[in-house]
């Protein structure tokens, strides 16, 4: 009540100083159409306007079955990074809220290291595990099984985006997660559940909203993912990043590149768009403590 | 919850494995970079530091290492700079045109990195900033932007705006209360942000790969293009060096701040 | 603190002041005198005007149309950093990154004080509020009462002529928040300022204040003394919200010598008469209603009733009687009188002269919390 009413008082500042707030944000906002807006229109304008105006170069993308594939290739690919994420982010980011203060600075620790070097010598660090020659296959030959082939295949992509994109798929999960009223666990319990029971009917429902965001963050970025398929996979694992390179820097189609561009900004944001009401969950105030 | 001893089990398992699934690929790159041989084959053969020699004295490593530092250290500066004027303007806003805004602001982190890569490279190529160091920092400034955001958003939610109130009661005006209690305030979103967008910046590939060029490499183009060439371990040698880097910076960050707090109390 | 040469503080006034915010009016025409040096406390519900009303002297919120002068010399438009009055809010608001130390210097430095100077003064108001030893913590580390006490050194610290305080007590406990009243009187009297302390606790602004000023919705209903805001209340909403009282409501009858109301049958009567057209309500307080077995009353004015709740106080017992028409009166018996028990059948009495007749105000019962 009596407090000092800012609120009041700033509503009023407001009027006065309305173009303020909004001159900080110029700077940015002008960089932002220079260099964001801008050179995404320009590519919309591209896949629309050469060699000439006209829908050709998405009639052409849409046409082949050899795109379309990749296309396939690429949500496939997602699909299963994404699944890959939950089912390991999921009792890691539960045993994270289990456990003591400096186990779990541990189990942090392990989530982060992998933010502390370069994505690029990450992806490297595959190529140096996955290949023919490489640690997991001369493991598995000392231990003497025949080696596997994974570099160049899709599940190497998989195994090498997953590692790269776990720590998304975590964290949101561990926020929710550390957010559920344990106590309404006990409650199910006290009215009969077995654990299990408990788990899936009360524990499950409640934590999915992280799931449903990490899903979704996964999910998005795998789409545009350029540089681990790149390295650790081969012809037959191509991305549709990939091919969008391929189109423009090789080709010099810019059309053609520029189309399948737009498909994949067009595919993320409507994505976007979709997740949005998810991710506002309704259980948003119950179950929190 | 309870859990049955198994399921304790299990769980342990199954987290172990996933943790050395994420921290071992980080670690692999060092035994490499002592290697005796050029080759990335594993197990390595010999010792030798010959990579870390080639580092420093292969122009093309350390030129690209330096230009790096060079534009990730412009574009923290810059990036924060707008970012925090950003955050500023959408923290005074009313809250829908500051929503749409932020969202607005916040794109660079969803456009898939190729179809920007190609977008600002055709602007470049008229504008003829490919391959010039404005090129760069104007690309990558818009990349950071967005942690920048995050990062002092997050600060600003939590400063108590009545602390201003109280400045101007004392006879503060606007400048001075932004400098002597705003700004003192806010200061670790700053830095953080700062720190973000100099690591976004200095590991920024995909659109770098596209408005490089032979007079203005960064390093990440750098060890791309060495990986995708031959198997040369100065790559396993620059990653060695870059996590020790990583892990002194943290590390010394991480026992000043437990100082200063041990300081406060 | 250099006292200042007449030792007094600015006075203050507010002609016709009114605050708008669309069709809302948080502020509606409202005038008031503040004497230099006064102890002045602006009561009244939430929502009533009275923090506005401190914003407004303070200069963080403008005012839509009115006078507002500090030591006669009008402020409006002049921005709050150059208003030179100290405020204490209900939050504390000291700067968690500064010291105690720093945070009282902070209004000096501003005002490009000497450091000798500065430190001198720094020491003196943290030892007015008995803070001395602690100018080297942290604000986090101190209790509310303490930081609040800070907060005081640092809002008295540049010898303001005016201080305002917004419920600063507000988020303390009772004990603290009853010895803090007595240092924030102690504290008054040694400086000699104008203080203007809001407050929705009458109890509290009994205690404190010089005068007091009442506000409901947007105005002022009564500035007084508290004992005349009691004993003389000039609306029913004073009335209520100023100690306890009970409201008799009935039908009125007014002749040249009174008005009589019939409760249920029973009729009582005040020796005078209402000005205008609002239908007359009795106010009694507790203590000059007296409480009698059925039968044992004397006098005109009688109310047979029920004893619906009896609380023993220590210095007495108070009574809640359920009258005819189901209102309740309240009823302060002193520790010498008879003991009724709940249920039993009374009947009250008072004196005609003691009934004060006020206007009847709907209002006046749903704006109490």
């Amino acid at each position: 009540m009596s407090a000092f009413e800012p609120t009041i008082q700033t509503a009023e500042k407001r009027a006065v100083w309305a173009w303020r707030p909004f001159a900080l944000t110029l700077p940015a906002l002008v960089l932002l159409a220079a260099v964001i807006g801008y050179p995404l229109l320009t590519i919309v304008l591209r896949s629309l306007s050469e060699p000439a105006w006209g829908v050709q170069n998405y009639a052409w993308f849409f046409g082949a079955p050899v795109n379309l594939a990749v296309l396939q290739r690429t949500f496939s690919i997602s699909a299963w990074v994404t699944l890959v994420c939950v089912v390991c982010a999921y009792p890691y980011a539960y045993l994270m809220t289990a456990v003591g203060p400096r186990m779990r600075l541990i189990l942090v620790l392990c989530v982060l290291i992998p933010f502390w070097v370069s994505g690029v010598v990450r992806t490297l660090s595959w190529v140096i595990l996955l290949q023919d020659s490489g640690v997991i296959n001369s493991l598995l030959r000392s231990a003497g099984f025949a080696g596997i082939r994974l570099i160049r295949t899709q599940t190497g992509v998989v195994i090498g985006m997953a590692q790269v994109l776990l720590p998304f798929m975590i964290l949101p999960l561990y926020s929710v997660m550390k957010g559920i009223d344990l106590r309404l666990v006990q409650a199910a319990r006290s009215l009969g559940a077995r654990p299990s029971r408990a788990f899936l009917t009360v524990y499950l429902p409640l934590s999915l909203p992280g799931v449903y965001a990490g899903a979704i963050i996964v999910f998005i970025l795998a789409l545009g993912f350029y540089i681990t398929p790149a390295l650790l996979g081969g012809p037959r694992s191509t991305m549709l990043s990939t091919l969008v390179q391929t189109q423009v820097l090789s080709l010099l189609q810019w059309g053609r590149g520029g189309a399948m561009g737009v498909v994949l900004l067009v595919t993320t944001f409507l994505l976007l768009a979709l997740a949005a009401p998810v991710m506002r969950s309704r259980h948003r105030e119950a179950g929190r403590r | 919850m309870e859990m049955k001893p198994l399921t304790r089990i299990v769980l342990g398992l199954v987290c172990l494995l996933v943790a050395i699934w994420l921290v071992a690929p980080t670690l692999v790159v060092v035994p490499m970079s002592f290697n005796g041989n050029k080759s990335l084959s594993f197990p390595p053969q010999g010792f030798s530091w010959q990579w870390y020699e080639n580092f420093v004295t292969n122009p093309e490593w350390s030129t690209s290492f330096l230009n790096s530092l060079k534009v990730a250290s412009i574009v923290a500066v810059l990036a924060t700079v707008l970012g925090t004027l950003a955050a500023f303007g959408l923290d005074r806003m009313k809250a829908r045109p500051a929503n749409l805004l932020r969202m607005l602001m916040l794109t660079p982190m969803v456009v898939p990195g190729v179809v920007l890569a190609i977008g600002i490279y055709a602007v470049y190529l008229d504008a003829q900033l490919v391959g010039t160091l404005p090129g760069f920092v104007l690309a990558h400034t818009i990349l950071a932007l967005p942690f920048v955001l995050i990062a002092v958003s997050a600060n600003l939610e939590v400063f108590d705006r009545r602390l201003e109130t109280a400045a101007a009661s004392l006879g503060a005006g606007a400048l001075t209360t932004f400098r002597t209690v705003t700004l003192p305030l806010i200061l670790p979103g700053i830095l953080s942000g700062l720190l973000f967008a100099f690591a976004t910046s200095f590991d920024e590939i995909i659109v770098s790969l596209f408005i490089t060029n032979p007079y203005l490499k960064t390093l990440p183009v750098q060890i791309f293009s060495s990986i995708t060439r031959d198997a040369d371990p100065t790559v396993a040698a620059v990653g060695t060096i870059l996590l020790c880097a990583t892990t002194i910076l943290i590390g010394g960050g991480m026992l000043l701040l437990g100082r200063e707090r041990k300081g406060r109390l | 603190m250099n006292p200042r040469p007449d030792n007094r503080g600015a006075a203050i006034d507010l002609e016709s002041v009114t605050k708008a915010y669309g069709a809302f009016k948080a502020l509606d025409g409202v005038s008031l005198r503040i004497e230099p040096g006064e102890f002045m406390t602006l009561l009244g519900p939430s929502g009533s005007g009275k923090t506005t009303t401190l914003n407004v002297i303070a200069g963080f919120t403008d005012v839509s149309s009115g006078k507002l002068l500090v030591g006669g010399q009008s402020v409006v438009g002049v921005p709050a950093h150059k208003r030179n009055i100290g405020v204490v809010f209900q939050h504390y608001a000291l700067f968690p990154h500064m010291t105690v130390g720093r945070n009282v210097a902070y209004p000096l430095t501003l005002r490009g004080v000497g450091q000798d100077d500065r430190k001198r003064r720094v020491a003196k108001a943290l030892d007015m509020v008995k803070m001395g030893d602690f100018a080297h913590r942290y604000p986090s580390e101190l209790s509310g009462g303490q930081q609040q006490r800070v907060a005081l050194a640092r809002a008295i610290v540049f010898d303001p002529p005016l201080l305002l305080m917004d419920e600063p007590l507000g988020a303390l406990d009772k004990k603290l928040r009853e010895w803090l009243q007595l240092e924030i009187k102690r504290i008054h009297r040694e400086l000699g300022t104008t203080f203007v302390y809001v407050t929705h606790d009458q109890e509290e602004a009994l205690v404190l204040s010089d005068r007091i000023a009442v506000f409901n919705r947007g105005r002022i209903e009564q500035v007084g003394t508290g004992r005349q805001l009691y004993d003389e209340p000039a609306t029913l909403f004073v009335g209520r919200f100023i100690g306890d009282s009970t409201v008799l409501r009935g039908e009125t009858r007014s002749d040249g010598t009174g008005t009589a109301l019939n409760i249920a049958g029973e009729t009582v009567a005040a020796p005078r008469r209402l000005a205008g057209e609002a239908s007359p309500v009795i106010l009694l307080r507790p203590e000059k209603l007296a409480i009698r077995r059925p039968g044992q009353a004397d006098g005109k004015n009688r109310l047979s009733g029920t004893i619906a709740e009896a609380i023993y106080l220590g210095s007495g017992s108070k009574y809640e009687v359920k009258l005819g028409d189901g209102s309740t009166a309240i009823v302060r018996s002193p520790l010498t009188g008879e003991n009724f028990g709940l249920g039993e059948k009374v009947e009250l009495c008072f004196d005609g002269a003691d009934a004060k007749l006020l206007a009847d105000d709907s209002t006046a019962d749903t704006t109490l919390t």
